[in-house]
């Protein structure tokens, strides 16, 4: 078996906060708590949770913009974070970043051209001819054509301007793209046509995507793995398949339990969790006690660690009652 | 019992750089208290447009035509003194970003105060009781505590609560919420919409939903209006319209929508092209470019909305043939 693409380590990402008083330690906010996966080359992996939960600090991160306060990330074995500037940036040629919001990640005041070529400017001090052919290239693997090099973002839909931002992810030609919620600031008749591009896209280049979205449904069709993240830590992965159709951590069955269902006139009895606490939980015990109706004396002693449900280690949860939880039926 | 909003022909005319646009073209309504309805599309549709001119907050330069009935009252044509009283007192608002709905530098027991001191009279003291009640009312923990806070000092859901007591604060009798849930996680949606679906069976008030959402509009509203471009292409009761899918823009909507279970790599089917520009919409159908079902005369006029079923209508001179693809 070959290495994978990406490798996350042990990952902790502390913030440290201005002092509050002169003499208290200043206060901290854990992002994230240790969090470990591998994505081979040309597969997705979907990231969910809550906001708060970790997701957008795990994609900085891993795409080297901020150093870890702890743990590695490894892309083709190479740690990111321990690579001298030179050495990373030639790195970043293998990794690129898609942003939510195509209004605020494309610079207004620059062509369409300058954008897209951008990368290959900076990472390779490429020559106009070679920036022009290339960006043109791109552009026509997103959909868009030659005549849109010399427009500026204004003239351009959301979708457009998302597809630009993935042409200018592509120009490198990247191992692994970061997605970090490509497709939730768009209408949901653009957002198919986006979703449908990434996908032939990947098809095609074989691209890694690490994707990141709060939409249960559109990473369960995009994805062949997720992890569920909560207060930095991975609770719950699996295939998506397993994972939404027989989830065995309750805060996974509490984000399924509250995606609106395309039935009229069906109303759920009961919230399904409560709502999140702004106090931090004990250091010990689970993070989840608070919210859980399955909670024991044990939760609140030992919080469980990420354990394989499954030989061969195709889901894991992190809850004591993963078992009962796993049992009961669930309505999708 | 008397109606408590009717609109008719509501057209209202902004004013671009790009030159005049028909941001609603002949949008009609009605509604009584107690009744739930849905306005979803997507943006640029009007359904935001429709709300604001109802709440006479539309852009300087707008210009007005039709009719807005509410509890006998002719709105378009009030003066802002008058719509003063109504915005906030007999009708509320829940507005999208709860963060810029709420004003940082007051506590949030005053700002809930506003309104009943503003439109009720109440005194310091009792507005700030009142407040209080309406508090635990929303279900805001601590209540008593979170008075004298300040937004910034709460998460994104609990601000929500606080703008859901705002709009409740004078007992309104039309709730006009405008993507109430959109920037809130998904297990916070859950709670905003049970509890604003719980404050209006309650108290018996109009409900006016403005959502993107599909799966919102399911759960929560009785009637539903879709909007394309400036206009109503599809009305009925909810479950009707999820049943016939009437529109092809209706149709459309459902398929693009990604839902949970769908098999890794499916493919969602696409609207072709893009949503139009207010600003020159075609004359006829606003979803002709995009119609796979379209023939000229599609492009001639705008259609009149056609019936499809009880209460149930559509603007679509193609229903015959929709019906045969369904089939």
């Amino acid at each position: 078996m070959t290495a994978p693409l990406l490798q996350v380590e042990g990952l902790v990402k502390h913030y440290r906060l201005p002092r509050e008083r002169l003499l208290a330690p200043p206060p901290v906010v854990r992002a994230l708590e240790g969090v470990d996966f591998t994505l081979a080359a040309g597969r997705s992996l979907g990231v969910v949770g809550e906001s708060g939960s970790g997701k957008s600090t795990l994609a900085r991160l891993v795409m080297a913009l901020e150093a870890p306060t702890a743990g590695q990330v490894l892309l083709d074995g190479q740690d990111l974070h321990a690579l001298a500037p030179a050495a990373l940036r030639a790195a970043r040629d293998k990794l690129q970043m898609v942003f939510q919001d195509p209004y605020g990640s494309l610079d207004p005041r620059r062509t369409v051209l300058q954008t897209v070529a951008e990368p290959l400017r900076v990472l390779h001090g490429a020559g106009a001819a070679e920036q022009r052919e290339r960006a043109a290239q791109v552009l026509q693997a997103v959909g868009l054509g030659q005549e849109a090099l010399a427009k500026y973002p204004h003239e351009f839909s959301g979708g457009q301007r998302q597809r630009i931002a993935i042409a200018r992810a592509l120009i490198t030609r990247p191992q692994l793209i970061v997605a970090d919620e490509p497709v939730s600031a768009l209408d949901v008749s653009v957002q198919a046509q986006v979703l449908n591009l990434m996908q032939d896209l990947q098809q095609q280049f074989g691209l890694a995507f690490l994707f990141i979205s709060h939409d249960l449904a559109v990473v369960d069709m995009v994805c062949d793995e997720v992890i569920v993240l909560y207060q930095g830590r991975i609770v719950e992965r699996g295939a998506p398949a397993q994972l939404f159709r027989q989830a065995a951590h309750p805060y996974t069955r509490a984000l399924l339990a509250a995606v609106p269902r395309m039935q009229p006139g069906l109303r759920r009895s009961a919230p399904p969790v409560a709502p999140p606490l702004a106090a931090t939980p004990a250091a010990e015990g689970c993070a989840f006690l608070p919210r859980c109706r399955f909670a024991d004396a044990r939760c609140a002693r030992e919080r469980p660690l990420l354990r394989d449900l499954q030989p061969g280690g195709a889901h894991a949860a992190a809850c004591h009652a993963a078992e009962t939880v796993t049992a009961m039926p669930q309505n999708v | 019992m008397s109606t408590l909003l009717e609109v008719t022909d509501l057209r209202v005319t902004l004013r671009t750089a790009r030159g005049p646009a028909d941001a609603l073209r002949g949008v009609s309504f009605a509604m009584q208290r107690g009744d739930t309805v849905g306005l979803i599309g997507e943006s640029g549709c009007g359904k935001s447009i429709t709300a604001l001119a109802l709440m006479g907050l539309l852009p300087d330069g707008a210009q007005v035509a039709g009719s807005i009935r509410f509890g006998g009252q002719e709105l378009t044509t009030l003066d802002e003194d008058a719509l003063c009283a109504l915005r906030g007192g007999r009708i509320g608002m829940i507005f999208q970003e709860p963060m810029t709905a709420l004003n940082p530098l007051h506590t949030i027991g005053r700002q809930i105060a506003e309104p009943l001191r503003l439109h009720k009279g109440l005194s310091a003291a009792a507005a700030r009781a009142e407040a209080l009640r309406l508090l635990q009312r929303v279900q805001l923990p601590q209540a008593e505590k979170r008075l004298d806070a300040y937004p910034h000092q709460m998460s994104g859901g609990q601000r929500q609560r606080v703008v859901i007591a705002i709009a409740l604060a004078c007992g309104p009798d039309l709730l006009i919420a405008d993507e109430p849930t959109t920037a809130l996680d998904v297990t916070i949606q859950r709670e905003v919409l049970d509890l604003i679906a719980e404050l209006v069976a309650e108290d018996g008030m109009g409900l006016l939903l403005i959502s993107h959402d599909l799966g919102v509009m399911a759960e929560t509203v009785q009637r539903m209006l879709v909007m394309y471009g400036g206009t109503v292409v599809e009305s009925g009761p909810t479950a009707e319209v999820f049943r016939h899918l009437a529109h092809p823009y209706t149709r459309g909507l459902f398929a693009a929508r990604p839902q949970l279970g769908l098999p890794r790599g499916t493919r969602l089917a696409t609207i072709p092209g893009r949503v139009p520009d207010l600003a020159d919409l075609p004359a006829g159908c606003p979803f002709a470019d995009r119609c796979s079902r379209v023939i000229d005369d599609c492009r001639r006029a705008l259609p009149a909305p056609v019936a499809v079923g009880p209460d149930h209508a559509a603007r679509c001179i193609r229903l015959d043939t929709a019906e045969a693809q369904r089939a």
